[in-house]
């Protein structure tokens, strides 16, 4: 058997492989909902009213959307120059802290001020953190997975230690948990007594930014030549390195983002539970999207439903609510599967 | 106490081998696979579902062992999995590992939950008790520290030197290291290495899981959720640090837990109080990386590591 | 060659008979209805073009591909499709262009791996070492079989893929392209290791594009042009001319350019070494001028420095020692970058890997190395130029493609070569580095390569050839050099020199007088 590049696919070939995908997981939840005693049909109508049924669930499911859009992204960035950053999980955190910690006090400016200065130190504590792994892979060449992985335990566990430490709240009752943010840190609502903040309205306008660095800039065109072909973009003069470490950047900055606009608009203070995963979903949010930033506002929004929906469903039906996760990591697997096959057909050879 | 006094104690040195028990199965799966040319990033979520089958067979009723092979069998059929999409598909194996990584972890939480459902504290069962091998047990320091060890960790002793054989002493070895550093060359002589790759992926990921399931059924005796907790990417830079040699990555391990060991011994002394623990944790993660970068200079990394195989390519 | 006479060959009948073979690659005939024999103790030459089918026919032969027709018998016997096993197991053996070998392995492990069955207890190394070294005894074919894979030259490691065959006692050997990355001397030795065998009762497919090697070793030639068997010839009713004319179709007709005065020496390498970086050669003390309005060519054997001087004019190395002066002027900082803005046309050797980003379309590709000189502002890219421009190539150099929004990798070499050298050339650069520029073209694109060098060359531009092909030197260069072991002979003026003499040079002869006495002397 052998693979073989097809030259110009047909649309059926480019659409019915991704549509399977999608139809797979699908079944293979039901299948799991069945084995947990829930009857499968029932199931998805909950995990749609669920995410989407009510004013209530739709607010919902666009919180839940904000954070994986900016992991999304970050991810989209990372791996489209081919740097596997899996680290957008301690990034997210890193944005975090920093907006604790200068927006509890330590920097009185008014909101107009601060809110886009926290922004950008956010951007900056998670692009710094992805720094050190990246420098390590153009350096070294140590490969960035691991390091990224292990920086997210080596991070969360920091977090740990400064919302038991310096951070803790002195009125928190013990629990490890930041004091909450001054009032002008807040992310104010987009609309008053709707429970959205600007975070949402942010990370969209981050995923068009994003769509124009890739398709209209220097650096966009780099970070593909970069993906695609680095021994190439080296000969033609393309500064390989400096563009994988501003990939970083912007991949970390992203992340650091996320943590800023759930800190700041969301939550308020900081936790150890601040993100169940965003970091890990982002890969899932950002292959689904096929490394597409408009792409992953989509991916983000259907991620973000079925967790939200499979909450309330887990709570009405009694199938667990991981059913999710693993929809989500099947749909991953499926989803590359099914591009593979868009693109290429099966030989006997 | 002080640090010489707990290095030269019987117990530390137990407890580092204790710890490293679990690592030596995993790290010597995932060499397998990077010696037949795939990055094995399934590694976590086998742990994890390993951890969990063995766990909740031996709950079920089958016999300690029974529950070790219900464990290999798990981390088989994701292996199985891993290996078809990286293989003949040759599909990413970052993208494939993360994936699988996310899949049998997602699986394993939602089985605990639908076996039990209402339990606040998981169920425990009787684990492996340590067995005193005659003679060698009764030997000062190495005895309590070597020789009073449970069946699984003698077998993960025991597997090492079996995968060493293996590599480097049958014909089989052979074809899987040819076959991790130029493909072509295992083809040009007709075997296949399509086989070749995916049969060591499905072995190297049958022994991660049985390296999980040592947590359930040795280390302790029930099932945590985030009882594995980045063992598995650990054990991936113990292969670097181990230049893919098993040898090498049984030392890697065993030095590594006595870091660790030392850690947890170390937090206790009146000067570790003065340290926050988080650092103590944070120990590991940050050995690892360390690892890594020392190790970087001299690469002896399989030439054909995440390279794809397409048969005829020109 | 004293060989059995024809008559008796074809009593004893074929070893090897294919018939009808035909492959497609999608749109791609790689071979058309290909029938022939192969009789005991003889050698076939298979003749033929870079991209006239010759490797992918015995690929099917070795059952690495599949034929969409046709069959192959051995030894009688209907071999099945697709399964390199059999095609072992029955007396095959091949060696590989780009050879089959795992570098972390010893020569004994690389020639016993597959031999005996997959799972069994233990290796019997002692026996497999033993009889490696009888047959190498036996075969001139001297290697130690301790020796780690990854430690050999090239020719040694040539001298283990042949064991490879005869380990597995191999009838038929087929060789391809064997001797491209060999010495003349390793050839020689090549040569009596075949005749060895020979004489031992195997037979020999020898796949070559060059004349004299097939004139000397080979009983038998077929000539495959496009795909198709086109002619077959006794060798000994033969000639040179007649098979080169065979081979492409046509008389050969010399590109020949009316001579050039030379002008001012536009790149030069002031005794230049590179470091060392463990697998390619690296360059020895080099000194080079190329002068404008001149082509300068440099032979060599592949794999003797040619890559350390290609990568050092392209930007992707650095000196180790001694100065590049560029128009005069002593360069500084020395990257890709500044090769290009320095006007130093680049044409690599492998066009897929480096010269192009497959799955860009032909715009990306386009402006690969002046999209932020030419076709940005401030960071923004304008497409809508880069888009003009690339249209203009597509006009100007009659690369043939749907259109600028097609991926290049659905291009032929041709016409992904076109799209380089239009890439390049529309800059009007006064050096051009071509590095095997016509390496698996058909002739059209070739002929047509070969013009747009030449008419760089009349408007003054300095060219540098690499070539492991000297015909195409010795008919393009106005100054010839000879590279070996990252060293560099004197340039020779346009027909001084005879192909032996510079054969000899790329054996590494004449380089221990010369530095001596040499012009560049340090």
């Amino acid at each position: 058997m052998r693979l073989e590049p097809i030259a110009a696919p047909s649309w059926q070939r480019r659409l019915i492989p991704p549509a399977a995908a999608i139809l797979a997981t699908f079944v293979i939840a039901a299948l799991l909902a069945q084995i947990a005693g829930g009857n499968p049909f029932s199931i998805f109508g909950l995990i749609l009213s669920g995410a989407l049924g009510s004013k209530f669930a739709i607010l919902e499911t666009l919180n839940r959307a904000t954070p994986l859009i900016f992991t999304g992204l970050a991810v989209a960035v990372a791996f489209r120059a081919k740097l596997w950053n899996i680290g957008a999980e301690a990034q997210l955190y890193a944005g975090a802290v920093v907006t604790v910690v200068l927006g509890t006090g330590a920097l009185a400016l008014p909101a107009p001020l601060l809110l886009p200065l926290l922004a950008l130190a956010a951007m900056v504590a998670g692009a710094g953190l992805l720094l050190g792994p990246a420098l390590l892979k153009t350096r070294l060449g140590v490969d960035e997975v691991v390091t990224t992985l292990l920086f997210n335990f080596i991070f969360l566990l920091f977090v740990s230690y400064l919302l038991e430490g310096p951070l803790k709240d002195p009125m928190g009752m013990g629990w490890p948990k930041s004091p909450r943010l001054n009032p002008e840190a807040r992310l104010p609502r987009v609309v008053d007594g709707l429970r959205l903040h600007w975070g949402f309205a942010l990370a969209l306008i981050s995923a068009v930014a994003i769509w124009l660095i890739n398709t209209r800039t220097t650096l966009g065109y780099e970070m593909r030549a970069v993906g695609q072909n680095a021994e190439a973009a080296q000969f033609a003069g393309i500064p390989v390195t400096k563009v994988i470490l501003k990939t970083a950047l912007l991949s970390g900055g992203l992340a650091g983002l996320a943590g800023y606009s759930e800190v700041a608009g969301l939550k308020g203070a900081l936790t150890l539970d601040l993100s169940p995963g965003f970091g890990y979903t982002g890969i899932v949010v950002a292959m689904l999207a096929l490394l597409h930033p408009i792409g992953v506002v989509f991916a983000a929004l259907f991620v973000a439903a079925i967790f939200v929906g499979a909450d309330s469903m887990s709570r009405a039906a009694g199938v667990p609510s991981y059913l999710a996760d693993i929809m989500l990591a099947s749909a991953l697997l499926l989803m590359v599967l099914a591009i593979l096959l868009s693109k290429f057909r099966l030989r006997r050879d | 106490m002080d640090i010489l006094d707990i290095l030269l104690s019987a117990s530390f040195w137990a407890a580092a081998i204790r710890i490293a028990s679990p690592l030596i199965f995993a790290t010597l799966g995932e060499l397998i696979c990077e010696r037949a040319g795939v990055l094995n990033l399934g590694i976590e979520g086998i742990m994890v579902a390993g951890a969990f089958s063995g766990w909740i067979a031996v709950w079920a009723g089958l016999p300690l062992w029974g529950g070790v092979a219900v464990a290999m069998l798990t981390g088989m059929a994701f292996g199985l999995l891993h290996a078809t999409l990286s293989v003949p598909f040759g599909l990413s194996q970052h993208v494939v590992g993360i994936g699988l990584t996310l899949l049998a972890t997602s699986l394993t939480f939602y089985t605990y939950r639908v076996v039990l459902p209402e339990v606040s504290s998981p169920p425990k069962i009787e684990a492996f008790q340590p067995y005193e091998i005659p003679l060698l047990a009764d030997l000062p320091l190495i005895g309590p520290a070597l020789f009073s060890q449970t069946p699984l960790t003698y077998a993960a002793f025991l597997l090492a030197a079996i995968c060493a054989y293996t590599l480097y002493r049958t014909p089989v070895g052979l074809a899987v290291r040819a076959a991790g550093e130029n493909p072509s060359a295992v083809a040009a002589q007709g075997l296949s290495v399509t086989a070749i790759r995916m049969g060591a992926v499905i072995t190297g990921s049958g022994f991660m899981a049985v390296g999980g399931a040592f947590l359930t059924l040795s280390a302790f005796d029930s099932f945590f959720f985030d009882m594995v907790n980045g063992r598995g990417w650990i054990c991936i830079a113990l292969v670097v640090f181990g230049a893919w040699r098993p040898g090498k990555a049984v030392l890697g391990a065993i030095l590594f837990a006595a870091f660790d060991a030392l850690q947890i011994r170390l937090q206790q002394t009146a000067i570790g109080a003065l340290v926050p623990y988080q650092l103590f944790l944070m120990l590991p993660y940050i050995l690892s990386i360390l690892a890594l970068v020392v190790m970087s200079r001299r690469a002896e990394v399989p030439a054909a590591l995440m390279v794809p195989f397409n048969k005829g390519e020109r | 060659m004293t060989t059995p006479s024809m008559a008796q060959r074809a009593a004893n009948g074929p070893v090897l008979r294919l018939k009808e073979i035909t492959k497609r690659f999608g749109p791609v005939t790689a071979n058309e209805d290909v029938s022939f024999d192969l009789f005991p103790g003889e050698v076939i030459a298979l003749l033929g073009e870079n991209g006239a089918g010759k490797t992918t026919l015995m690929n099917i032969l070795f059952g690495q591909y599949t034929a969409d027709a046709g069959e192959v018998e051995l030894f009688g016997a209907t071999l099945p499709p697709g399964a390199p096993r059999a095609a072992l197991d029955g007396g095959v053996g091949m060696v590989h262009q780009h050879f089959t070998l795992a570098d972390n392995l010893t020569v004994w492990e690389n020639i016993t791996l597959g031999v005996e069955p997959l799972f069994q207890m233990r290796l019997n190394s002692s026996a497999a070492r033993a009889r490696i070294r009888s047959l190498s005894e036996r075969f001139h074919l001297k290697v130690d079989p301790n020796a780690k894979v990854g430690r050999l030259t090239v020719g040694e490691r040539q001298r283990v893929e042949i064991l490879k065959a005869l380990y597995r006692d191999a009838r038929i050997l087929i060789l391809d392209e064997p001797t491209a990355v060999l010495t003349p001397q390793e050839s020689d030795a090549l040569f009596a290791t075949l005749r060895e065998a020979i004489g031992q009762g195997l037979s020999v497919i020898f796949i070559s594009h060059k004349l004299h090697e097939v004139m000397a070793i080979s009983d038998r030639v077929l000539v495959l042009r496009h795909g198709r068997l086109v002619a077959e010839r006794r060798t000994a009713q033969t000639s040179r001319d007649e098979l080169a004319s065979l081979m492409v179709g046509a008389d050969v007709k010399p590109a020949r350019f009316a001579p050039n005065a030379a002008g001012p020496a536009l790149l030069q390498l002031q005794g230049v070494s590179t470091p060392d970086n463990g697998a390619a050669p690296r360059l020895r003390n080099v000194t080079l001028d190329l002068a404008a309005g001149q082509i300068t060519g440099l032979a060599g054997v592949s794999g003797n420095g040619q890559a350390a001087l290609s990568d050092l004019i392209s930007g992707l190395i650095t000196t180790q020692s001694g100065q590049i002066r560029i128009h005069g002027r002593e360069i500084g900082a020395w990257s890709p970058r500044k090769a290009v803005d320095a006007g130093i046309a680049r044409i690599p050797e492998d066009r897929h890997k480096t010269g192009t980003i497959a799955d860009f379309d032909l715009t990306e590709n386009a402006i690969l190395e002046t999209y932020s000189t030419r076709f940005a502002r401030r960071g923004w890219l304008d497409w809508r130029a880069a888009r003009q421009f690339a249209k203009d190539l597509i006009a100007t150099y009659d690369v043939r493609c749907p259109g600028p929004d097609t991926r290049i990798r659905l291009l032929s070499g041709g016409n992904m070569q076109k799209l380089i050298l239009g890439r390049v050339l529309e800059l009007a650069p006064d050096i051009i580095l071509a590095n095997q520029p016509v390496r698996g073209l058909d002739i059209g694109a070739v002929t047509y390569v070969h013009e747009q060098l030449a008419k760089a060359r009349a408007r003054g531009a300095a060219v540098l050839l690499i070539s492991e092909d000297l015909d195409e030197i010795m008919q393009l260069s106005d100054v010839i050099h000879v590279i070996s072991e990252g060293r560099l002979s004197p340039g020779f003026p346009r027909g001084s020199q005879q192909p032996e003499d510079l054969g000899a040079w790329m054996a590494g002869h004449g380089f221990d007088t010369m530095t001596a006495e040499g012009p560049h002397a340090p």
